[in-house]
């Protein structure tokens, strides 16, 4: 969902805003009255089981879920910015390579046996579930913060200094501000991850969506799957295009687009 | 009063600026020129000390530079540079406005700084205050850069290579506010440039530095007509030093009494230009704009020739 030029025909200006709207509200209707899509997920349902999913509400699921990815993303974010913002001062820059690997290794540890390890340190529940999601958010903000703190335009930073800006307000006042549209499409990645990785929290009993998909999958439910999937997916797919407009909002402001 | 004293920097035991010394009288225009490397940024630099010296210090009237914070010293010394460096995230206003702001001005005394220094500029307040740098042109990204420099009434105001990114005619004109304006507030202005003939239509003494060293401080007059050395003599450029020295003087001081036709040429027009107006149109005296008097080619000739 791109948003047109400016002198682009009043169709096209006005296509990327009717989508938009349509799937919200199906993503609404598909939370808050699921009874309604019966007809449609029949077909794919076992002969004669349950069509829609109504073991527990979806709209309580929905929001465990977005709290979750909420909480663990808030916690990546804060730990991935302080420490891209720390390794890019004079004095941090000796644990530049180290800081990259601890991430990446976050990156690269499956968030399945994140969970197998934490739970004997954490129990069952939430706890686990934050903990995977918080790892395998670090990386792209990570890297995307340091990517918006090292290639800000030498000029500015130059008059930044030349002006008489302390080192602290030209992080708050010029450096921050000029990276945030790149931090930001990193925090967006990790939130889209977040909100697929968090579905397998439901195998160490956090309540997310992951519940539907796996009663879908034990039942062998198509229709299940589908369901938990497709509100899965919308979320993902209508956050990911609110932080784009969130981000083209604030390169345009900087000239930067 | 700014004095530079015995200032050197050492970039792995070599001397980047070697023992530079020189005196800046309030309320003047100084350009520091040299050929790329001869350690103009870093004497600049030095002075606000976004450089730190490895040995001599810089007084302004009378306080040495090492005396204060660094980011404190800054607030009181306006910086220009090449490119201007706007602050892309802040209107114009609050750019211009940027150093008032650290200062702790009361926000009206902020706003009518920032209109009164666009007025200056020749930019309508209400047009620009409130555009982003993105919005503007390069000459008028460059004059915002120049006056967010002045906004606080500096002591000194440094600029490094401030116009090097404009084209030749926006150049010109860029130089000529600046001359206009720092009459007008009767700033301190130490600017660096690779351009001799920058230097020479702006400052009231030229800076000339080779290899880190200062090799020659004087007039414009002085340099033309006396270049300490052969660097000096070829920056001035041998071929054009008449021409130089016609365009630092002007049509009134050789202005004398007697018939002269055809169009006529403004008392305070360089002899240079009366040079070329007698060329171009094959007469040997015009008349002076104003006056009875003339300006001959004559006497036009025996003053280019009179340092030769
Ligand atoms: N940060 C630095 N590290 C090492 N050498 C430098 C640095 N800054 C400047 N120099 C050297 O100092 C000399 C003078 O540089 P500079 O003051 O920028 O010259 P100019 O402004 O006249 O072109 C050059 O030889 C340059 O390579
Ligand atoms: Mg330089």
């Amino acid at each position: 969902m791109t948003t047109a030029p400016r002198n682009a025909p009043m169709a096209l200006r006005v296509a990327p805003m009717a989508l938009r709207l349509a799937l919200i509200i199906l993503l609404a209707a598909l939370v808050l009255a699921p009874g309604l899509f019966e007809p449609v997920f029949a077909p794919i349902a076992p002969v004669g089981g349950p069509v829609i999913y109504t073991r527990s509400s979806l709209l309580s699921l929905s929001l465990s879920h977005l709290g979750l990815v909420a909480a663990a993303s808030l916690a990546s974010t804060i730990v991935a910015v302080t420490l891209a913002i720390l390794v890019t001062r004079p004095a941090g820059e000796a644990f530049r390579p180290l800081s990259r690997s601890i991430t990446n290794i976050g990156q690269t540890f499956p968030p399945v046996a994140v969970l197998a390890l934490a739970v004997p340190a954490l129990g069952f529940g939430v706890g686990p579930t934050l903990v995977a999601l918080f790892l395998y958010g670090l990386l792209p903000i990570f890297e995307n913060a340091m990517t918006g703190l090292t290639t800000l335009p030498p000029q500015v930073l130059e008059a930044a200094r030349g002006t008489g800006l302390s080192r602290r307000q030209r992080l708050w006042q010029v450096e921050l501000p000029l990276a945030a549209p790149v931090i930001l499409a990193g925090i967006r990645l990790s939130l889209v991850i977040a909100l697929g990785t968090a579905t397998i929290g439901s195998t160490v009993a956090a309540r997310t969506l992951g519940e539907v998909i796996i009663a879908g999958l034990l039942t062998s439910n198509t229709a299940f799957v589908l369901q938990g999937g497709l509100i899965v997916g919308l979320f993902a797919a209508l956050l990911y295009d609110a932080m784009v407009q969130i981000e083209r909002r604030l390169a345009r402001r900087m000239g930067r687009s | 009063m700014i004095e530079i004293d015995r200032l050197t920097r050492l970039y792995d035991g070599k001397p980047a600026c070697d023992a530079v010394s020189m005196t800046i009288e309030t309320g003047t225009i100084t350009a520091i020129v040299g050929t790329s490397g001869s350690g103009k940024t870093t004497l600049l630099r030095m002075i606000n000390r976004l450089v730190e010296p490895s040995s001599g210090e810089v007084r302004i009237n009378g306080t040495p530079t090492h005396s204060e914070k660094p980011h404190l010293l800054r607030r009181r010394i306006g910086y220009a540079i090449q490119g201007h460096g706007l602050f892309p995230h802040h209107t114009v206003g609050r750019n211009i406005g940027a150093v008032p702001r650290l200062l702790g001005w009361p926000k009206d005394r902020i706003a009518a700084r920032v209109d009164e220094l666009l007025t200056l500029f020749s930019m309508d307040p209400s047009e620009f205050r409130d555009r982003f740098p993105a919005e503007l042109s390069g000459g008028q990204q460059q004059r915002v850069g120049v006056a967010r420099a002045l906004a606080s009434r500096p002591d000194l105001l440094l600029m490094d290579e401030p116009f090097g990114a404009l084209d030749p005619i926006i150049r010109t004109r860029a130089q000529d506010d600046l001359r206009q304006i720092q009459r007008h507030l009767g700033s301190t202005i130490l600017i660096v440039t690779h351009d001799m003939d920058e230097a020479i239509r702006l400052a009231d003494r030229i800076a000339v530095m080779d290899a880190g060293k200062l090799v020659q401080y004087g007039t414009p007059a002085e340099i033309i007509a006396h270049p300490a050395t052969p660097f000096v003599a070829e920056m001035v450029g041998e071929a054009d030093r008449p021409l130089r020295l016609l365009a630092l003087l002007q049509v009134s001081e050789l202005a004398e009494s007697g018939p002269a036709d055809g169009p006529e040429i403004a008392p305070d027009a360089t002899l240079r230009d009366a040079l070329s107006a007698c060329l171009w149109s094959g007469r040997e005296s015009l008349p002076v704009r104003g006056t009875t008097q003339r300006v001959t080619l004559e006497a036009i000739r025996s003053r280019a020739g009179a340092h030769a």
